[in-house]
């Protein structure tokens, strides 16, 4: 074997002798877990329109129903079993939005409730939220300067 | 003592390992090793409300058993190196804050109980003292919550990642014993190869753990021994 001697000829070594992630198990169980989570959002997203409630309340109850039930899964220690398996497939939809923020605050409970909870709680989900709503604000004021008509309605 | 080649002490009249305690956790109780431990505990809390404390409890308890163990009585011990991973290496300072013996916490991370067990001896063959205790913890989960993730969290673990030990291992270094003896000692550089993933330790720390083991051989002479 080549004596290894710069940095980069040691990272070539490690990524060639590490194991690698089984992409393609990883990919199938991430696909009907998720497809899965997202079947059940439909069904009580059409579930609520049959009841004869609006777009945006059907859209709302939807996404408390399943933060709800993510919370709660991970209180009880599944949740990151599930995600173990699913990996995306439960952390792409908005449960794994509503783990990254649970589990914290879980962790962080021995440390009290105000620094503890309420200090660490989105240390995961922290920068999910600054970019996006900032991101959010650029495209609003974006939209404000080249959309002229929208001015007018305003 | 004395230095030899590029980085080892030599010992003269070598310290020996008078005792050994340890405690583990549930996962290491599972594995091959769990006979030899001195308690393997059923639960990562062990009674306590926190992973900290719980660190703290078993470092604690592993020095009591270590002391127990050995016969002594801690007033003969002289010195106590310890470690652990946490902030401030709460878990030891902590843990053996009634143990009424000279202190020195140390960090180096994995190389934390060698460390102690080098420093132990260098101050027991100085003539510093007669018995000195060597001691290091770990806690995966407050190394999780540390450095890493939320253990609740739903995410999933390279095929590389490491697991942190759950236990603590404590060895009493005397000046007189029927052995194994420390005879030399080689302190390790840091040898840095850019590994910046968080998640494959084994990689960063395999340069250096070569490096010091290379130059041990070298400087006693080990290899051109056996070769």
């Amino acid at each position: 074997m080549e004596p290894i001697e710069t940095k980069k000829d040691y990272q070539n070594y490690v990524d060639k002798k590490s194991p690698n992630s089984p992409i393609i198990k990883n990919c199938f169980n991430a696909f009907w877990v998720g497809g899965l989570i997202c079947s059940i959002g439909q069904i009580i997203f059409n579930y609520c329109r049959f009841r004869g409630i609006d777009l945006q309340t059907s859209n709302t109850i939807v996404s408390i129903i399943l933060i709800g039930i993510s919370a709660f899964l991970t209180g009880l220690n599944l949740f990151n079993r599930i995600g173990k398996f699913a990996g995306a497939g439960s952390l792409v939809p908005i449960t794994g939005f509503a783990n990254s923020i649970v589990s914290p605050a879980m962790e962080y409970k021995s440390e009290g409730y105000v620094m503890g909870v309420g200090g660490k709680m989105f240390t995961v989900a922290g920068p999910v939220l600054v970019f996006g709503i900032s991101a959010s604000i650029v495209v609003g004021i974006l939209y404000l300067i080249f959309n002229t008509q929208s001015i007018t309605l305003v | 003592m004395q230095k030899i080649g590029n980085q080892t002490i030599k010992f003269d009249t070598p310290p020996t390992i008078l005792q050994t305690a340890s405690i583990v956790g549930p996962k290491e109780a599972d594995g091959p090793l769990a006979k030899y431990f001195d308690n393997c505990l059923e639960d990562e809390f062990w009674g306590e409300n926190s992973w900290e404390k719980a660190e703290s409890k078993i470092i604690k308890e592993t020095v009591n058993t270590l002391i127990s163990k050995s016969g002594l009585s801690s007033e003969n011990i002289d010195y106590c190196f310890a470690g652990d991973l946490l902030n401030q290496c709460i878990s030891s300072s902590f843990g053996l804050r009634e143990l009424n013996i000279p202190f020195f916490g140390i960090f180096g991370a994995c190389s934390t109980f060698v460390e102690a067990l080098m420093l132990g001896a260098i101050f027991i063959e100085g003539g510093a003292g007669q018995n000195a205790i060597c001691a290091a913890s770990s806690h995966f989960c407050s190394a999780e919550k540390q450095f890493r993730f939320p253990l609740e969290l739903g995410n999933q673990r390279p095929q590389s990642s490491q697991w942190t030990v759950t236990g603590s291992g404590a060895a009493i270094v005397s000046k007189d014993g029927a052995g194994p003896y420390i005879t030399n000692i080689t302190p390790g550089k840091i040898v840095d190869m850019g590994i910046k993933d968080a998640n494959n330790m084994g990689a960063a720390m395999a340069p250096a753990a070569l490096d010091t083991l290379l130059t041990h051989f070298k400087d006693t002479r080990t290899l051109s021994k056996l070769l």
